[in-house]
């Protein structure tokens, strides 16, 4: 129990030094929120009157105090450029984000799991060899180049799937329009398995050289018995950890697909935000993504903790 | 993005002990007999030697745009076509290829050394100090990459100097934390204590110590890192942050050759995406073999 609580009160420092750095850095970039607001075209007097107006022109720390316990009221504050509730922008995008990024996963681990324990079952044959060297390939390409090549190929070549994704509202699209989400969650999925895949092999492998495996095989357990039920359960717990510490590169893995398949989401949102100059809006989703990943690496560790009894928290 | 990619990358070398010094011939030798190791050097020595001398051999202008040649397949006098601006493919792409080698390469030195000067003072310090700088980059590590980089690259015009050190001033974290585990074990060995006991000051030991016998760990994290920043370099490029002409960089060339996907211009695509791979490629396969030769260096 004292363990769970250090580990939260952890996750709590970073989360309020996570807020403080983003917002200073905004702070830095954009140290006038009325220009932005009101264009380059505007008076001083009336930047200067917004500024006052909305509290800008105060010192920074106390704006940040005060974002802080904005934020503690559940308000993400307010975006000009679009005159609209921060957190009213966010919701309506993110579960469409949420689905595709979940869906890529899922399918990631599905089939980076079993290649990665087939891998390292057959450590040095033709199927580990080739399966290592397409992953050095892909990982040597970025995100986007593996989307085009597909688009290249599956849209343009072969016209199987559309090289735009979905632009219905529904968050439940990637089900409803498999066909028209194929090539996005294709892409996902190619990204995630690279990584997952080669850290389940070397997990994998490490299992596989203990004695508790040599002790099943030996009682006689069949090798299916020894991989599903001993080496899984055990090999499984550091891709766990690894979904958790992935979810920065998950989320930026999500706005360059959004961005290539211009797929109505988080990831084009910010993309957009970015073009329009709205803060508001880049400091919401920023610290958005650093609390997923405090919280998602807290989850782990949980979920890891609760799976492997040896392990304490905070030891 | 890449933070992460060189963190799965870059596991931490074995303790110490079981290491030797250094010998730069043995693990150059050691990295020669490895099949990635000369695969990788052998590539990054062409890419680098195509992007420098290939302006001697293939001499084209990067700098006038000619509307009357734009867009025209690969054939007489454009071995690869030309792009939108009748620019020459081929030689467009060992421009760009200059700048993004140079780019990745500035950046990858900046993140390291600000990383390793980071790590080693927070480790030699030790208790509160290190406890606090160590948290700071939890912090920073929290913080999605991407989204930062983008945040400050879309505010400022874009030059080679500045994307390095956006690049680099937010990829210095994964150094830090490798460093500072060299360092925890390093400080406590005799050699260290022997430089204290001669009133070595902390500034000495952490410069003529501690940097110089953690310097297989730094190296292996350049190669991995210069890796990482041209991918980020490509993708801030592709994304519409890269730099504008006149100069280029192989993520912007990808992304003015995207808007003519649909008309199939695939010299503007393919090749230069056949660039950033290999190149990213051979840098990883270059990584892993120094590490493995670091890690079980032959007498």
């Amino acid at each position: 129990m004292w363990f769970l609580l250090r580990r939260v009160l952890v996750s709590l420092v970073v989360l309020l030094g996570i807020s403080l750095v983003v917002f200073l850095m905004l702070n830095l970039i954009s140290d006038s929120p009325g220009r932005a607001a009101l264009g380059q075209q505007a008076s001083q007097a009336a930047v200067d009157a917004f500024n006052r107006e909305h509290g800008y022109d105060r010192p920074v720390l106390i704006q940040y105090v005060d974002y802080l316990l904005q934020l503690l009221r559940g308000d993400l504050g307010r975006s000009y450029k679009l005159n609209e509730e921060v957190g009213t922008l966010l919701l309506q995008n993110a579960p469409r984000s949420a689905m595709l990024s979940l869906a890529g996963l899922v399918l990631a681990l599905v089939i980076a799991i079993p290649l990665g324990i087939l891998q390292a079952v057959r450590r040095g044959r033709f199927i580990d060899r080739a399966a290592t060297s397409i992953s050095y390939l892909l990982y040597a390409t970025p995100s986007f180049l593996i989307a085009l090549v597909l688009i290249g190929i599956f849209s343009q070549t072969i016209p199987l799937f559309p090289a735009e994704a979905s632009q219905s509202s529904s968050p439940w699209v990637v089900f409803t329009d498999p066909r028209s989400m194929a090539l996005p969650l294709i892409t996902l999925a190619i990204t995630n398995v690279v990584v997952f895949a080669q850290y389940q092999r070397s997990a994998a492998l490490e299992q596989l050289g203990m004695d508790y495996i040599r002790v099943a095989r030996a009682k006689g357990a069949s090798e299916r018995i020894v991989l599903t039920r001993h080496l899984l359960r055990n090999a499984i717990t550091p891709i766990i950890t690894l979904v958790g510490v992935l979810i920065p590169t998950l989320l930026a893995g999500n706005l360059i697909v959004e961005a290539v398949f211009n797929y109505p989401g988080l990831g084009l949102l910010f993309l957009n935000s970015l073009h329009r100059e709205d803060y508001p809006v880049l400091l919401a989703y920023t610290l958005i993504g650093g609390a997923l990943t405090v919280i998602g690496n807290l989850v782990a560790d949980l979920v890891v903790a609760r799976a492997d009894r040896r392990i304490e928290l905070g030891r | 993005m890449s933070t992460a990619r060189a963190e799965v990358a870059a596991e931490e070398l074995p303790s110490l002990a079981t290491r030797n010094p250094i010998s730069r011939s043995a693990v150059l030798r050691s990295l020669w007999r490895s099949r990635t190791g000369r695969t990788g050097a052998v590539l990054l020595v062409v890419l680098v030697l195509f992007c420098y001398l290939g302006p001697l051999i293939h001499p084209t202008n990067q700098t006038d745009v000619d509307l009357l040649n734009a867009a025209l397949p690969p054939g007489d006098g454009f071995p690869l076509g030309t792009d939108s601006n009748g620019f020459d493919v081929l030689g467009r792409l060992m421009q760009g290829g200059q700048v993004s080698l140079q780019i990745g390469l500035l950046a990858a030195v900046f993140a390291t050394t600000l990383g390793t000067i980071y790590g080693a003072v927070a480790g030699l310090v030790g208790g509160v100090v290190d406890g606090i700088m160590m948290r700071v980059v939890d912090v920073l590590l929290s913080i999605p990459f991407l989204f930062f980089v983008l945040i400050i690259a879309a505010r400022f015009t874009a030059t080679p100097l500045t994307l390095s050190l956006v690049i680099g001033g937010f990829s210095w974290l994964v150094a830090a934390r490798l460093i500072r585990g060299e360092v925890l074990s390093l400080r406590v060995r005799e050699f260290v204590s022997a430089a204290r006991l001669m009133g070595a000051s902390n500034r000495r030991l952490i410069f003529s110590h501690l940097i110089p016998n953690t310097f297989g760990v730094i190296i292996v994290n350049l190669t991995f890192q210069v890796a990482d920043s041209i991918i980020v370099l490509a993708a801030l490029g592709y994304l519409g942050f890269g730099l504008s002409y006149p100069v280029t960089d192989w993520g912007s060339q990808l992304s003015s050759g995207v808007s003519f996907l649909a008309a199939d211009y695939w010299w503007l695509i393919y090749p230069v995406g056949g660039f950033i791979v290999l190149t990213v490629l051979a840098l990883n396969l270059l990584g892993d073999a120094l590490r493995d030769a670091i890690e079980h260096r032959s007498p």
